[in-house]
């Protein structure tokens, strides 16, 4: 089973959820740290045994010699990333989407599948849970591949949980594609609200089972409880906003660790999530 | 001489427009005449990238000799001087002033982008 946690709004509690939830399971689970532009799970997971590895994706080269100036790879590149302009060829690799079609087309054999640099790929150990992360490299803007790869590297594995980037655009949908339950974490705002909706809009539209994490619950008002209500979704837990969930999360420390009730709580979630996703199969 | 600038309407006194990738139009002028005639962008206004790329081949494709715009981003640069078109900036006014500016020498030809490229 692969549960992703997610969230509209950023800063609402995903990594907090992600992590505890891992360890409260424990032996056996892999935790993916999905938001590969700022990964965090390590601050509150230190992993040992960490071995990193280049992630790259493929990107074309020309041979400007053998290209007939056809502009058939022009043509297919929705992304302008490859562009015939009067009988040259230009290349912008960051655009690239690696698709490959470009190479496909090209009726010269003047473009080979080459590569670029996205990140890395850490993975490590925490204790009897697999830990791994994708860092995308500084300077980079397409996470989608990396987050993909990331998940790759997690086939097979027994339980999964991913901490999904915020947002909803194209590297949450990476992180969430092909999961089997989406977690979204939310906070009682108007901030958090809003957010939730678009994100609920973004999972509904990829038709996964979801239910909602009410983090700092008591912060705001109870406009959370009754959209969830109005839209039939469930509830699953609500961590309280207290000074003694601060105070342990401020310093780094695992929730389930310190607080037996919290260790109770997320016990009692991968439960809940799934009895759901069997519910959603049958 | 064949030149373009960006507009922000089919007009040749409508305000000049200062996005090249996403203007609302082209206008393609004769300096000698001062007739000219539009060439539509509509496809890239709504493009998701790509806009200054796609932008560019077309400002290329019209057989203009320089473009007066706004800002211009490094992939657009790179395919506009790439075809040896002048990338002029700094004009202010309509698209006739900007031509006009242009004729009399008050405008200086870009030897770089002047804005930060978009990323995807």
């Amino acid at each position: 089973m692969i549960i992703t946690v997610a969230s509209g709004k950023g800063g609402t509690g995903k990594t907090t959820v992600a992590t505890n939830l891992a360890v409260a399971v424990g032996k056996g689970t892999t935790l993916l740290d999905c938001d590969v532009e700022e990964p965090n799970v390590h601050l509150f997971l230190e992993p040992k045994n960490l071995r990193k590895t280049p992630i790259t994706t493929m990107i074309p080269v020309v041979d400007q010699d053998a290209c007939i100036q056809c502009g058939a790879c022009s043509e297919l590149c929705h992304f302008s990333a490859i562009t015939l302009v009067a009988d040259e060829l230009y290349l912008f690799p960051n655009m690239c989407h690696s698709c490959g079609g470009c190479v496909m087309v090209c009726p010269a054999g003047a473009l080979t599948e080459g590569s670029r640099e996205l990140g890395e790929l850490e993975i490590g150990q925490w204790n009897d849970i697999e830990l791994i992360s994708g860092r995308l490299r500084v300077g980079e803007a397409m996470s989608p591949p990396l987050i993909e790869r990331v998940k790759e590297a997690a086939e097979g594995r027994e339980l999964v949980i991913v901490d999904a980037p915020p947002g909803t655009s194209c590297p949450v949908i990476a992180a969430m594609n092909g999961t089997h339950y989406v977690l979204l974490v939310t906070e009682p705002t108007p901030f958090g609200l809003n957010d939730l909706k678009l994100a609920v809009e973004a999972v509904r539209v990829l038709g996964m089972p979801f239910g909602i994490v009410i983090n700092r619950a008591d912060a705001g008002d109870d406009r959370v409880v009754r959209y969830a209500e109005e839209e039939g979704i469930e509830i699953l837990m609500s961590i309280p906003y207290s000074r003694k969930v601060a105070e342990y999360y401020a310093r780094g420390r695992l929730l389930v660790e310190a607080m037996p009730e919290m260790a109770e709580a997320f016990g009692g979630l991968v439960e809940k999530i799934r009895a759901a996703v069997e519910r959603g199969t049958r | 001489m064949k030149i373009a600038v960006t507009a922000t309407a089919a007009d040749f006194d409508a305000p000049m427009d200062l996005r090249f990738g996403r203007a609302a139009c082209f206008l393609v002028v004769d300096t000698e005449t001062m007739s000219w005639s539009v060439v539509e962008n509509t496809q890239n206004l709504n493009a998701a990238q790509g806009a200054g790329i796609q932008a560019g081949k077309t400002i290329v494709e019209t057989g203009c000799t320089a473009i007066i715009t706004g800002n211009c981003g490094p992939k657009a640069f790179r395919i506009l001087t790439g075809a040896g078109i002048k990338i002029v900036t700094g004009a202010k006014g309509s698209a006739r002033q900007a031509v006009e500016q242009y004729k009399a020498g008050e405008l200086q030809e870009s030897s770089e982008a002047n804005v930060e490229g978009h990323w995807i």
